[in-house]
C-alpha cells in the first residue's frame, strides 16, 4: 500500500508513461479502422485525459473496483484491461468480454471488479459505492473503488444522489473528474455555475483534491494520495482535473465547436507530448529509445488487430436470446 | 393470526437469520422499522444490516446492483412503488441489462409497496408491475396472499436475477393466514384460485380478491366462474391461462393498473394468438380509468376494479 507522501519514482513514471503512449496508439488504430468502416459502432477517444486516467487505474489493485467512462482506454489498461480485449469488443468479435451484446466502451469484468459502464452518467457512481458497501458488509478490509466522469457528468442526478450516498456511509470512493471543457459541444459556461466543480466536494461533506491534467507527475502525486486517503478510511475523494479534451466527442463529430484560445491556454496542452518531454529533461530515456517504445507498441497492436480481425463474429443462431440466467423464470411464450 | 405485511416482515426475518449474504437498504427502515414497519425490530436483530437510505432512490438500486456485483443479496425497499420511477434508470438500464451484457447475474429484489388504498392519492397509489415487465431481464411478482407474500419473497431472494417484488399495500393489514407456508407454487406457476366452468377470470395482487368477490356473487346466479391468479406477471404462466380457457370458452381480464399495455392486454394478446380457436366470444378486460389515482375516497373506489364493477362485466361476458 502506498503512503500519501511517498515519491513517484521514475519506474513508476514511465510505467505510466508506457501505459499512455499504449492507450494513444490503440487509439489511433481504432480511429483508422473507424474510417476504414470496420468498426461496428463508435469510437470515442481520450486523446488528452491518458495522464489522468492512467492515474487512477494504476493506483488500484486487485480486489479494489474500478468503473471507467469513456475516455479512460489509459486507466482500463492500467487496471488490467487488454489491447486484445479492446479491439476485441470494437471490431465485435465473439470471443470479447462483451461476446457482441455490447460494444466499445461499455465493456468489462465484473466479477474482476472492472465494473462495465452504462451509458447514463453517473450511474456508475452508486455502482461502485453498492459494490464498496457490500465489502465492507463481508469483512473485507483495505479496498478502494474508483470511477471516472466528466464535467458533464457532474450535473446528473445520478451523480449528486451517488456521491451523497457514498458520502453518508462513508465509503472508500474515489471520483475522477475529468473537466475537459466539453461535454459533447457544450461548454462549461452551460454546464454548471459553481466557480470550480471542486466546490462540490465541500457540499457532500468530502475531501477535494485539484490536479493538472496534462502534467502525468502532478496526476500520479494526486490520485495516489487521494486513493490512500480513500484506503485508510478517510471517506469519499473527489477529484477534479482540468485538461482538454484534443478531440470531438467521439470520431463521428467534427469538433468544430471547438473554442481555439482553450487550446493556447494552459488546459491545451498534450499530457503525452508533456510525458516524453519530462522523461527525456529528467534523462530518464532518450527520444530515440521513446520512438522505439512507440514503434514496437505499434507493431504489436497492428499483429493484434490483424488477428482479431480474422475472429468470428457473433453467431446469431447461436445467442441464446436470454436476459436472466435462471432458466426456470424465463418466458416460453414470447416469440415475437 | 399472520397479516400480509408481517409475513413480508417475517420474510425478510428469515433471509437475514440463513444468508449472511443478504442486508436490506432503503429510507426509514432502521430503528425507525419503515414506514409500514415491514423492517420493524430487524435493525436490533441484525445490527448492520438494515441500513437507513437517503431519499436516492436512483442511488438506492444503484448501490444494491454493485452489492450484488460483489455478492451480497440485497433487498431494497422502495417506500412506495410510485417513487421507484425516480429509480428506474438502474433498475431496467442496469439491473435489467448486467447479464446480457456482462454474464454477471444481478441478484438483487427490489420490493414495491403497491396500489392503491384510500386516500393514497396520485402518488402514493401506484401499480407499476407492467412496466417493468416490458424491459427484458427483469422479474416481476405480484402475491395476492399471506402465504405467496412470505414464500414468494423468500423464493426471490435466492434467484440470481433482478426481482421486482410488487407488494400491494392494500392488502397489508386485512389479509391475514392462520401460519406460514412449507412449501408453495414456484415463481412462474399461475393459480387456480377458485374453479368453475362458465368464464375465466385472470387476475393478480388485490384484484385478486374484488374477482373472488365477483365470482361469489355470481354464483348466486348459478354462474360458476374461475379465478386464475397470476401471481407472478412476468415470468407470465400463460399455459395455466390457456388450459383455463380450454375449459371454460370465456376470458376477462382484470387489473388495478392502467389498461394502456399492462398486464390484461398482455394476456389478452397471448390467449387470442395462441388460443384464439378457444374462446366462444371475444375477451374483455377491466382496469383502473386512464387518470391519475384520485385522492378522495369516493372518486378512487369508482377509479379501480371492484367486487361489483367486475361482476358487472362478468355478465355481459357471459351474455354474449
Amino acid at each position: 500500500m502506498s503512503k500519501p507522501s511517498e515519491r513517484v519514482t521514475e519506474s513508476d513514471y514511465l510505467k505510466a508513461y508506457r501505459i499512455m503512449l499504449t492507450s494513444r496508439i490503440v487509439e489511433e488504430k481504432l480511429a483508422s479502422l473507424y474510417r476504414a468502416g470496420m468498426i461496428k459502432g463508435g469510437v470515442f477517444l481520450g486523446r488528452g485525459q491518458e495522464a489522468l486516467s492512467v492515474s487512477a487505474g494504476i493506483n488500484l489493485h486487485r480486489g479494489d473496483i474500478f468503473a471507467p467512462l469513456i475516455r479512460d482506454q489509459a486507466g482500463r489498461l492500467a487496471f488490467g484491461d487488454t489491447v486484445l480485449d479492446t479491439l476485441r469488443t470494437y471490431l465485435g468479435s465473439q470471443l470479447g468480454s462483451m461476446r457482441g451484446r455490447d460494444g466499445n466502451i461499455h465493456r468489462g469484468r465484473p466479477r474482476d471488479g472492472y465494473y462495465a459502464m452504462i451509458s447514463h452518467l453517473g450511474a456508475m457512481i452508486p455502482a461502485v459505492a453498492g459494490g464498496l458497501l457490500a465489502k465492507r458488509l463481508s469483512g473485507e478490509q483495505g479496498f478502494v473503488g474508483a470511477t471516472c466522469i466528466g464535467d458533464g457528468g457532474t450535473s446528473t442526478g445520478a451523480f449528486h444522489e451517488g456521491l451523497n450516498a457514498a458520502a453518508v456511509d462513508n465509503l472508500p470512493l474515489v471520483v475522477v473528474v475529468a473537466n475537459n471543457q466539453y461535454a459533447y459541444s457544450t461548454p462549461n459556461s452551460r454546464q454548471y455555475a459553481c466557480s470550480d466543480l471542486l466546490d462540490k466536494a465541500a457540499g457532500y461533506g468530502i475531501a477535494g483534491h485539484k490536479t493538472d491534467g496534462t502534467n502525468l507527475l502532478d496526476c500520479l502525486q494526486t490520485l495516489r494520495k487521494a486513493v490512500a486517503s480513500a484506503r485508510s478510511g478517510a471517506g469519499p475523494q473527489l477529484v477534479v482535473a482540468s485538461l482538454l479534451r484534443l478531440v470531438g466527442h467521439g470520431e463521428h463529430d467534427d469538433f468544430s465547436y471547438l473554442d481555439k484560445t482553450l487550446k493556447q491556454s494552459p488546459v491545451g496542452s498534450d499530457c503525452l507530448l508533456l510525458a516524453e518531454q519530462h522523461i527525456i529533461d529528467q534523462g530518464w530515456d532518450t527520444k530515440d529509445e521513446l520512438a522505439k517504445w512507440k514503434r514496437d507498441i505499434e507493431e504489436e497492436i497492428n499483429t493484434t488487430a490483424d488477428r482479431v480481425r480474422r475472429e468470428p463474429p457473433p453467431d446469431p443462431e447461436e445467442d441464446d436470446w436470454e436476459a436472466l440466467s435462471r432458466a426456470e423464470y424465463r418466458e416460453q411464450h414470447t416469440s415475437p | 393470526m399472520i397479516t400480509y405485511l408481517e409475513a413480508i416482515r417475517l420474510a425478510q426475518q428469515k433471509a437475514l437469520a440463513t444468508d449472511s449474504r443478504v442486508f436490506l437498504y432503503g429510507q426509514d427502515i432502521g430503528v425507525f422499522g419503515g414506514a409500514f414497519k415491514a423492517t420493524k425490530n430487524l435493525s436490533k436483530e441484525f445490527p448492520g444490516r438494515v441500513i437507513d437510505a437517503p431519499i436516492s432512490e436512483d442511488a438506492i438500486v444503484g448501490m444494491a446492483i454493485g452489492a450484488a456485483i460483489e455478492g451480497a443479496r440485497p433487498i431494497v425497499e422502495m417506500q412506495f412503488a410510485d417513487f421507484s420511477t425516480c429509480a428506474l434508470n438502474q433498475i431496467v438500464n442496469h439491473a435489467g441489462t448486467l447479464y446480457y451484457r456482462t454474464g454477471v447475474p444481478c441478484p438483487i429484489v427490489v420490493r414495491l409497496p403497491s396500489g392503491g388504498t384510500s386516500g393514497g392519492g396520485p402518488f402514493h397509489s401506484q401499480s407499476m408491475e407492467a412496466i417493468y415487465s416490458h424491459w427484458p431481464g427483469l422479474i416481476v411478482v405480484t402475491p395476492a396472499t399471506v402465504e405467496d407474500a412470505y414464500s414468494m419473497l423468500l423464493e426471490a431472494v435466492n434467484i440470481d436475477d433482478p426481482v421486482i417484488f410488487c407488494e400491494h399495500k392494500f392488502l397489508y393489514y386485512h389479509l391475514k393466514a392462520e401460519a406460514l407456508p412449507e412449501t408453495s407454487l414456484p415463481i412462474g406457476k399461475a393459480r387456480i384460485a377458485r374453479q368453475g366452468r362458465d368464464a375465466t377470470i385472470v387476475t393478480h395482487g388485490a384484484m385478486l380478491h374484488e374477482s373472488l368477490a365477483a365470482a361469489k356473487e355470481l354464483e348466486e346466479d348459478g354462474f360458476e366462474l374461475e379465478v386464475v391468479d397470476l401471481r407472478s406477471v412476468k415470468p407470465l404462466d400463460t399455459d395455466t391461462v390457456l388450459a383455463s380457457v380450454a375449459r371454460t370458452g370465456r376470458l376477462l381480464c382484470v387489473s388495478e393498473e392502467w389498461p394502456w399495455g399492462g398486464v390484461t392486454s398482455e394476456v389478452i394478446a397471448r390467449v387470442s394468438s395462441e388460443g384464439f380457436g378457444l374462446l366462444d366470444v371475444a375477451p374483455m378486460r377491466v382496469n383502473a380509468k386512464d387518470t391519475p389515482v384520485p385522492y378522495h375516497p369516493d372518486l378512487w373506489s369508482v377509479h379501480r376494479p371492484t367486487a361489483s364493477t367486475i361482476a358487472a362485466a362478468a355478465r355481459r361476458l357471459l351474455q354474449t
